[in-house]
Order: C-alpha cells, then structure tokens, then sequence
C-alpha cells in the first residue's frame, strides 16, 4: 500500500499510519500523544489560515501544525 | 503515629485532576492546563475516615520524560518524596491516551490507584468502560468518579488510603516491549539491581527504560552515582540502538511508544471498553467546532468574543469601580478631619491613599477581565484560540499558546503583566517564551488605562471609544512586530512543536472560575499592598522635599495675608489660586522637580515638560502613579484618577500640551520600561540581564518613537 503525508490529506479522509520520521522532541510529542504506527487518524478539519491541522485520533482531537503533519505517512483508507 | 499520609495526584491536563483536588482539598488551583498553569505543583490537606492527608496536585502531563519542567517536577515528587499514595486520574472518555501515563507510572512501580473520571462524558458518548476488567487486567485498584459532582469520590479515598496502608507494592501488569527489547531490559534490571544501582529513588526496570530512551535526567543522575555501570549501561543502549535503526529502521525509544500503546490497545480490546456507536461519529464538541473553527465564521466569532469581553468588562466593572473610589475618597475626608495639616497628613493622603487607592480602584476591573479569560480557557475555547492564531503568531516567530499571556496582560481590555509573565511557563521553547515574556509588558495593562483615557479624553474627545480601539491596535502590532526582531536577532531558534490536545468544551464549574480569577487578581492586589505603596510614600517624598527657600515661602505667606485681609468677592477663588501655584512650585523645588527639570532638555525633543518628566519617572516603578503625578504636578492638589477630566482639561489648556505631546506622550507611556513588579517577575523567570534588556531597549525604543512622532507630528502641522 502506498503512503502519503498527512500534509496532503483532505478534511474528512481517514486512514492509518504508517511511519512517523520526526526525531527529537517532535518526534517525543508526537509519539507520547498516540501518534504511533497502526493507530487510525481522520482529518477533522484546519485552522481557517489553512494551517494548523486538527486530527481526530483515539476518541480526542489533536492539532498539528503542517511542518509536524509532514513527518507522518498514513496508509489511506479507501 | 498519626502521621500525615501523603498522597498524590497525578494525570493528563483536562482530564479533571484539578476539579479532584479543588473538591478534595477546597483549596485554590487552575482548572485547565492550557494554558497559565505554574510548574510548581500544589499540596492541599484534607481528612478521610479519621486519618490525616496531605495531597500533592502534579503538574498535568501525558508522560515523564525528562523533556519539559512538568514531566521533571512531576518524575522528581515521584521518586524522591514518595508518596504512600498516587491517584491516577484517568479520562473514561479519552482512555487510550490516558492509560499511556498510566503505562509510565507502571514502570515506576509506585503504589496507585486509577480514578476514572468523566464517567459521565463516556456514557454520553455511548462509551461504556468496565472498571473491574481494567483492574484485572492492570494490577490496580480502579475507581469510577465525577469529580465535577464527587460521585464516587468516599469510595476513591477509601480506596487510596488502603494502597498507602499496603506495606508492599502489589504486583502490577507487566507490558512486554518486544524480544529484543524485553531481553536488553533484562540484562540491564540484572546489573542494576546487582550494583543496586539509583536504586533507592528508581525501580530497576525503570532506570532500564530510561536509559534505552537516553533520557537526560537520568543518564546524568547515573554517571554521578557510578560512572562505570553508568558507561555499561549506556554502551548496552547503545548497541541495542543500531541494532533496531538496522533491522527496523527506527530507535528504541519508538519501539518503546509503540509498545505501550499496543499494550493500551490490546486491553481495550479485552473488553475494557464497549462502543455503542460509530468510532466516527461526531461528538457534541466536534459539532460546535465546525462552527466556531470555521473558515468564515471561527474569526469572525472570535473578534466577537474578544470585543464582548471588552465591553463586559469595561462597562459591568463601572459601578464597583466608583463605588470603591467613593470608599477611598471618604477615607480620605476621614484622615483630612482627624488630623491636622502637615507632613503625616499629607503623606498619607498624597503618598499612601492616593496611591494605593489609584490601583486598588482598578481592582474590579481587573477582576471582570480575569473572570471572563478565565471563562474562555475553562471552557476550551481558549484552546480555539491558539489553534487559530498560531499560524499567524507563527509570522512573528510567536506560538498560538502566546496568545494568553498577551490577552492576561492586557491585550483585550485591560489586565495586568504580572500573570501575564508568569503565564508564558506553558510555552516549552525557550526562545518563544522569552519572545513572549518581553512583549507582555507592550500590552494596555489596567495601569496604562487611566493614563490612556485621560489623554485621549483630554485631545481627542471626539472619538474617545475609536482612539482607544487603534491605541490597543498599535500595542499589538509593535509587541509583534518586536517579537519578529527579538526573534530574528537577539532569540533566533527553532520553534516548538504545536502539537496540542483540543479539549472537548465543558461547562465551566463556578469554584473553579472563582479560584482561577482570584489567584490572578491577588497578584495583582499584592503589588498594590506592597510595591505601590513603598512607591507611593518614595514619590511624595520626592515631590515634598525639599521645600520652598525662605525667600519664596515668605512670599508666598504675605500674598496669603494681603488676600486674607482684603474682603473681595473673588477671595475665596484667588486664595485657591494662590495655593495651587504654591503647590507648583514647592514642586518645582522637590528633589522630583529638580530631576523633572534637568532630563528637560533631552525629553524636550519628545515635547515633555520638567512635569511630565516627574510623572514618566514615577511611571517606571508604577504606571498607575503617572495619572496622580501629572495631577499633583499640574498643582491640581489630590487628583481623582476616576475624575480626570479636569486634569485633562487643565492640559489642554497647557501652552506645553497639544494633540502631538498627547500622541508622544501616549506612545511613550504604552512601550517604556516595565513597572517594577513585572520586572522583577520577568528576572524571576528568566534572568536579571533579561530583566535589564527589557529596561533599557523598551525605553529606548519608546523615547525615538516618541520623538519620531512628536518631530513629525509639529513639522507637518
């Protein structure tokens, strides 16, 4: 399956991740917030300036800015 | 015997700890994390079925690493103070993320018990979450609550004073990481337990995981305490690192992650939680947001928001602001009658109520500004806030969680820098939140206020409510704007992640808004009752002493004679007269005036008179001083900062004043140094050469804005 960027996902679309590249605090945060591979997200909705992103991801909604969304791939769901 | 038991509590931020503590405890506490929340964790007392208690609130955290203050001063209360208890308090409703806490403090193996809070919200959401299967399935006594209500809340002491009586731990579930992983940790636990190595704070397996996560803290602890173990056991989490980038491509420190959350995930499927609806389904927040984050509507609400609150707490605070003003005066009337005249008269009229009356007057204005934040960070919208803007805040090298600390200080209507500064704790980088910290002090505090309604009552009558509008605007653009110049220069840096939680909204309870608006305007209050009040005293005395040369008081007397003796009608008129130009030049003879006099020459540029001086002078201690200054030095005697307009009146009519001093005047009173107090907070958190920094580059920068403005202003005109 392929992946893409969270970036270029669309409000609405939902899938799972696949891998998260970030490394350092960024990639601490992201992982101590439940955003590890396997779990499925959905994208709520962005920020009316496009950026950042909200996610809804196990029963919560988390925002991310896009510069965050771009280390993590999902595997879409068709 | 009869000890107290010490417990703690320890959870995510929003998942109700603080609504726990305050109900246990009744003692004052923030009930949001987002954002405002010291580090410093708070301890409360209570008693439980004839035992003694002293509860300790943890900073909210979703995990401990050693990355931020929170998740340190939280670790460090755990391992070194030990408490016989810890209440882990769990969202029922956003269990997943939850547990990986509770996954942590597994690991450090501390005597607990899990308070699942929000049972309510869950059910709500047609989550049903069986308490017993997860005790089972974790080791640990688990307790359903409503700490909103304290549902279940006897049950859950109970409970906890059981666990602190326990003399051993009880064996907890133990979550496996994988082969490699678990095989490493063995080996490590072997040589720590062997060498009994941080043993007496840490729990081998925990040491073991912090070493495979190269965690700061503890890598250092270990290399204090033995460096050789410490080089073994870093060499072993070292190989295990290649090993895994390797093979898998990632570090342990993912694998780690990954594993606690497959731990979490294979509970739930144990039969933990049982969804009646959609995983998908939109919830009541979900639903709200669409609206309020809209692309369209979420700013335009927002401006509504900011203005409704603008206009809450300017007009709703008018009537207990003039009442406490009328308070002030007849304590003033009171002291005039009981004493007589001299110097301990005039001081405490002059110096202390003056003073200290100006500020606490402000009091209730405060107060309404901090209760409506308070509403909109307890509530969740706050968070909405900071979602929206921190692409825009981003610009200016800022972070969407500035946003509190510039509202706090006065950004919207009013507020106070003090809670301002020490709201920029939540922001975890540190070049953001010195960025934020020495902008706060640019915003329209409720000190600036006065001063600001005064001048632009005084020159721009016109338009009074628009004037002030802009004169907000240009405090925000300039702390921004200086926030993109400290950022770009002095604070260059990567910025933090935003990753942030969107709590779902919640009714605000009335104790907790009471508590988190008090705590604020106490803040406030205390710089009154003590630095204003020194100020206060420190000023008159500057501008009593010393007095008019013999010659002059002479003259002074027999003018008062001649009127005295002279029966016209105007007498009564013309020995006020004479008073007040008494009044004016004992000034102009104070130590306070001579200084006025001599920055004349340099200040003149900005078109500030030896009188202005005085009050901008007064301003660097306090800004509420400046409007009582000004009166006092236009030989006003006692001015009413409430009724300024005859002072007003009275600059206008000044041969020194006109709309281009007002506009230098203002601009410099808005950007100059800090007060005292937020200088001294801003030392505090940060350091003294910052503290200076904000002293000397904001006057600067305030001085050529003022002459700018002035110089171009009187060309053009």
């Amino acid at each position: 399956m392929k992946s893409i960027s969270m970036r270029q996902m669309k409000k609405g679309q939902s899938g799972t991740i696949a891998s998260i590249k970030a490394t350092g605090e960024l990639g601490r945060r992201l992982r101590e917030m439940g955003l590890v591979p396997g779990t499925t997200i959905k994208i709520q909705g962005r920020a009316p300036l496009r950026d950042p992103v909200a996610v809804r991801i196990m029963d919560s909604v988390l925002t991310l800015r896009n510069n965050e969304a771009d280390h993590i791939d999902i595997f879409l769901n068709e | 015997m009869n000890n107290e038991i010490s417990m703690a509590l320890a959870g995510n931020p929003n998942a109700g700890k603080t609504t726990l503590f305050n109900y246990l405890t009744g003692a004052r506490q923030h009930v949001g994390n987002y954002p405002g929340i010291t580090v410093d964790h708070k301890v409360g007392y209570m008693q439980h079925g004839g035992a003694k208690l002293s509860i300790t609130d943890l900073p909210g955290t979703y995990s401990l690493t050693a990355y931020s203050m929170e998740e340190i001063v939280a670790r460090d209360h755990l391992t070194e103070e030990k408490p016989q208890a810890v209440i882990n308090i769990v969202d029922a409703s956003n269990l997943q993320r939850n547990l990986y806490l509770t996954c942590q403090l597994l690991e450090l193996g501390v005597p607990m018990v899990i308070a699942l809070n929000m049972i309510d919200v869950a059910e709500d959401r047609g989550m049903t979450v069986q308490a017993e299967k997860l005790q089972e399935l974790l080791g640990v006594p688990v307790v359903g609550i409503i700490a909103r209500s304290g549902k279940g809340v006897d049950e859950l002491m109970k409970v906890a004073l059981e666990v602190a009586a326990e003399p051993t731990p009880q064996p907890m579930a133990k979550i496996s990481y994988g082969e490699d992983l678990d095989a490493t940790l063995q080996q490590m636990m072997a040589v720590i337990s062997d060498k009994s190595f941080l043993t007496s704070t840490t729990p081998p397996l925990f040491t073991a995981i912090k070493y495979l996560e190269d965690d700061e803290q503890i890598l250092a602890k270990g290399r204090q305490a033995d460096a050789t173990v410490a080089a073994e056991l870093e060499e072993t989490a070292a190989q295990l690192s290649r090993h895994t980038q390797q093979t898998l491509d990632v570090y342990p420190e993912s694998i780690l992650a990954d594993q606690r959350y497959g731990f979490i995930k294979s509970l739930l499927r144990e039969g933990v939680i049982s969804h009646r609806y959609e995983s998908d389904r939109l919830y009541t927040s979900d639903k709200i947001d669409m609206i309020l984050t809209n692309r369209l509507l979420g700013p335009v609400i927002m401006l509504a928001v900011l203005f409704g609150v603008y206009q809450f707490t300017f007009s709703w605070s008018e009537v207990p602001v003039i009442w406490l003003e009328n308070v002030f005066g007849w304590l003033g009337t009171i002291i005039d009658s009981a004493l007589d005249d001299g110097l301990l008269k005039s001081m405490l009229i002059s110096g202390v109520i003056d003073g200290v009356g100006g500020v606490l007057g402000f009091v209730p204005l405060i107060m309404f500004m901090f209760f409506s934040i308070a509403i909109l960070e307890d509530t969740g919208y706050l968070a909405r806030v900071a979602y929206m803007m921190d692409r825009l805040f981003r610009i200016f090298g800022l972070h969407g969680s500035s946003v509190m600390p510039f509202i706090v200080s006065g950004g919207i209507a009013g507020g106070c820098a003090v809670p301002g500064v020490m709201a920029t704790r939540t922001l975890r980088s540190p070049k953001e939140r010195m960025a934020t910290l020495l902008t706060v002090p640019f915003m329209n505090c409720g000190a600036k206020l006065p001063v600001l309604a005064l001048l632009i009552g005084a020159f721009f009558s016109e338009d009074k409510a628009r004037y002030m509008f802009i004169f907000t605007l240009i405090s925000w653009v300039v702390a921004l704007l200086a926030a993109r110049l400290f950022r770009a220069t002095v604070l260059k840096g990567t910025s933090t992640p935003f990753v942030m939680e969107l709590p779902p909204y919640r009714l605000p309870t009335l104790r907790g808004l009471l508590i988190h608006t008090w705590e604020r305007t106490w803040q406030y209050i205390k710089k009154a009752g003590t630095v204003i009040l020194g100020i206060s005293i420190l000023l008159w005395a500057l501008m009593t002493f010393p007095g008019l040369p013999e010659q002059k008081a002479a003259s002074f007397e027999a003018e008062r004679v001649q009127l005295q003796t002279a029966s016209t009608e105007n007498a009564t008129e013309n020995l006020n007269a004479l008073e007040r130009r008494q009044k004016e030049e004992e000034l102009r003879y104070s130590l306070a005036g001579r200084f006025g006099t001599f920055l004349e020459p340099v200040t003149s540029l900005a078109g500030f008179d030896w009188k202005t001086n005085i009050a901008l002078v007064g301003g660097f201690a306090a800004k509420e001083v400046i409007v009582s200054t000004l009166g006092t030095a236009y030989s006003m005697g006692d001015i009413d900062v409430e009724e300024a307009e005859p002072l007003g009146k009275k600059l206008k009519e000044d041969k020194n004043w006109n709309k281009n001093v007002a506009i230098a005047a203002l601009l410099f009173i808005m950007f100059y140094a800090p007060c005292f107090v937020t200088v001294v907070c801003i030392a505090r958190e940060s350091s003294w050469k910052w503290a200076s920094f904000s002293i000397i580059f904001n006057t600067v920068f305030a001085f050529v804005l003022a002459v700018t403005v002035f110089q171009v202003g009187s060309a053009l005109s």
